[in-house]
């Protein structure tokens, strides 16, 4: 964790001419790039991520997916400050757990949508520096996407991507599966096998245009058989 | 405090860390583990135990008087108590690395027909659309509807906050509580964070007691008769006395039922009144309503001028957009207006000046052919 980085744009390193003398702050927050997408479909969920850990000019790891699988039906995707995507997903673990032992059944994902709101609040003054995606299959088996900014505001979609490329994604995204801007166009529902390919392709247009998208692919196909994982490698320059 | 109560996790394991540092309050934490002390095996370390009983405003803070005064008296902490509650001032609190959500038009009036609602439904976060489909109206409880403006995840946490203690005291009391109190309730819980980058603007839009009117009519009409009342509103008043107390009752009740619109803010405010927009929009959307809210609109009518200040508020404000939300609140309760594109808006009413040119022309092309006629 740097503790140079001044505060402009997160994760871009300031430019080097002399603008004057600059008051250096400690910061506890680092940008650790990712990108993470989520698509529900009628019987089925894609939670996908690339595995690439930056910081600044420097890569730490080709293989750190973002990806954490919570129960049999639901997965998270944080993009962020790893450190806090680390903490949080333990947290997370750990209220389940102990979900599960007073209750004696597993959290459906509406629920933890709603507890990761008010965990995500409980630090509202000092927040988790963590861009979350939750998808998963919902009570009737239908998908769910859930997606959150990082002090706690959440909504059900259909489809979102968060982190680094969520900018230029989510107009392809917008464009490909709602439909969106597009005149006279017939609304054809998405299969699984469609949504997995546009995911891909998807994805591989991120790591061209975006420094801290590349090196693999991983992705989560959750239908009511279980969890499904691919992975798939990206430009790694 | 309500907000501690919801986001930080009280399981039921932890009744005995918590009672216990309750009773020692200005202990300075240098041992926060306490896993040391518990008698109940069920006991395990949770990452968020030291945390839960301090104030969020707290957490994370650098606490310059607690390590001046460690530095100079390291042996005898509980020498002087520290007033670990007041919150800091701003230029303390860590800068955060990315923006919140801001940005919109939202606007409530009331007319003859109970209050109106609505609102865009665009999020935005410095320059970025994070969502155009957020739903800034949310419903509090069966006659209350409160829109949001500011900072998205606030407001969505303190609705729901209110919504619960609402709850609890419709559930105490065995009444709603009325569009005042929710307010002052509201305002209250927002006090101890004035001064920190909290966000909320609400306007909090209800219908009191519309059960009251039908309890009035059943009791002046059996005045006189010995019939057993249903404790409504929590008076008592037994059927002897039904007949005096009648015209005062009556009056009062009145004067408690009816459409209600407060706006809340974080920063401490809260009025009553008849017509409030919020938002970076609200200016554009005032000057339609000015022109257009009378008491005596019909629904119809009310929900037209309503559409339209979010259309032209949308139209020129940039942090505005995408789809109107339009709730109507009467005393059966609250009911929703489909959402509607203001895209198709804006292609309507281009279409309708581009006929209206039309007619103009057409007009205007026959009567300088009828007066070239008689020559």
């Amino acid at each position: 964790m740097l503790s140079a980085q001044t505060f402009g744009d997160p994760g871009k390193m300031k430019d080097y001419h002399y603008t004057g003398p600059v008051e250096h702050r400690f910061s506890p927050y680092a940008f650790n790039g990712g990108t993470v997408l989520a698509v529900a479909g009628d019987d089925f969920a894609i939670v996908a991520s690339d595995t690439r850990l930056s910081e600044g000019y420097s890569i730490h790891s080709r293989d750190s997916p973002k990806c954490y699988k919570l129960t049999d039906t639901t997965v998270i995707g944080c993009s962020g400050f790893h450190g806090d995507c680390l903490t949080l997903t333990k947290i997370i673990d750990a209220r389940l757990k102990m979900y599960k032992h007073s209750n004696n059944k597993t959290m459906t994902s509406g629920a933890i949508a709603a507890m990761l709101s008010t965990i995500l609040y409980g630090r509202r003054f000092f927040p988790y520096y963590v861009y979350n995606i939750i998808g998963g299959l919902d009570e009737e088996g239908k998908g769910a996407v859930y997606s959150f900014d990082p002090v706690g505001s959440y909504q059900r979609d259909t489809y979102k991507a968060g982190g680094s490329a969520s900018a230029m994604l989510q107009p392809l995204l917008d464009n490909q599966i709602g439909f969106k801007n597009m005149e006279g166009v017939q609304h054809v529902p998405l299969t699984k096998e469609k949504a997995v390919q546009l995911v891909k392709d998807v994805f591989i247009s991120a790591a061209e245009r975006d420094v801290y998208t590349g090196d693999a692919l991983r992705i989560c196909v959750i239908t009511k058989k279980g969890i499904d994982e691919q992975t798939l490698p990206l430009r790694k320059d | 405090m309500a907000l501690e109560d919801l986001c930080h996790f009280r399981d039921i394991f932890q009744e005995d860390i918590t009672t216990e540092r309750f009773s020692m309050p200005f202990e300075l934490k240098e041992a926060g583990l306490s896993f040391t002390n518990n008698r109940n095996l069920l006991h395990f370390y949770i990452p968020e135990v030291e945390y839960l009983d301090e104030s969020p405003i707290q957490f994370g803070q650098i606490n310059l008087m607690q390590s001046a005064s460690a530095i100079s008296s390291q042996e005898s902490p509980s020498a002087f108590p520290l007033p670990t509650n007041l919150p800091f001032t701003s230029s303390q609190t860590v800068p955060l690395p990315f923006p919140m959500a801001h940005g919109t038009t939202t606007l409530a009036f009331m007319f003859q027909g109970g209050v109106l609602a609505a609102a865009d439904t665009r999020s935005s976060c410095s320059g970025l659309v994070a969502c155009p489909a957020s739903q800034k109206i949310l419903p509090i409880h069966s006659h209350l509807v409160g829109t949001t403006s500011g900072t998205s995840a606030d407001c969505m946490l303190w609705k729901r906050i209110l919504a619960r203690e609402l709850r609890l005291y419709q559930l105490r009391h065995s009444r709603r509580l009325s569009t005042r109190g929710a307010a002052k309730l509201l305002s209250h819980m927002l006090h101890p964070f004035k001064g920190t980058e909290l966000c909320v603007a609400a306007t909090l839009c209800g219908w009191d007691g519309g059960e009251l009117e039908d309890e009035c009519h059943d009791h002046e009409e059996s005045a006189g008769t010995t019939k057993t009342q249903k404790p409504d509103l929590g008076m008592t008043v037994g059927p002897s006395q039904g007949s005096s107390f009648t015209p005062q009752d009556s009056s009062r009740k009145a004067r408690l039922s009816g459409p209600r619109l407060f706006y809340v803010c974080s920063d401490g405010t809260r009025l009553e009144g008849m017509l409030f927009s919020v938002g970076s929009g609200s200016p554009y959307a005032y000057s339609i309503l000015d022109q257009g809210v009378r008491w005596g609109l019909t629904v119809e009518e009310a929900t037209s001028v309503a559409r339209e200040a979010v259309y032209r508020a949308t139209h020129r404000d940039a942090y505005s957009g995408n789809f109107v939300d339009v709730f109507h609140i009467t005393s059966k309760g609250w009911t929703r207006r489909k959402r509607e594109d203001l895209k198709e808006e804006y292609y309507r009413e281009k279409e309708r000046q581009r006929l209206e040119r039309k007619t103009q022309h057409d007009i205007l092309r026959a009567n300088t052919s009828s007066r070239h006629k008689p020559s």
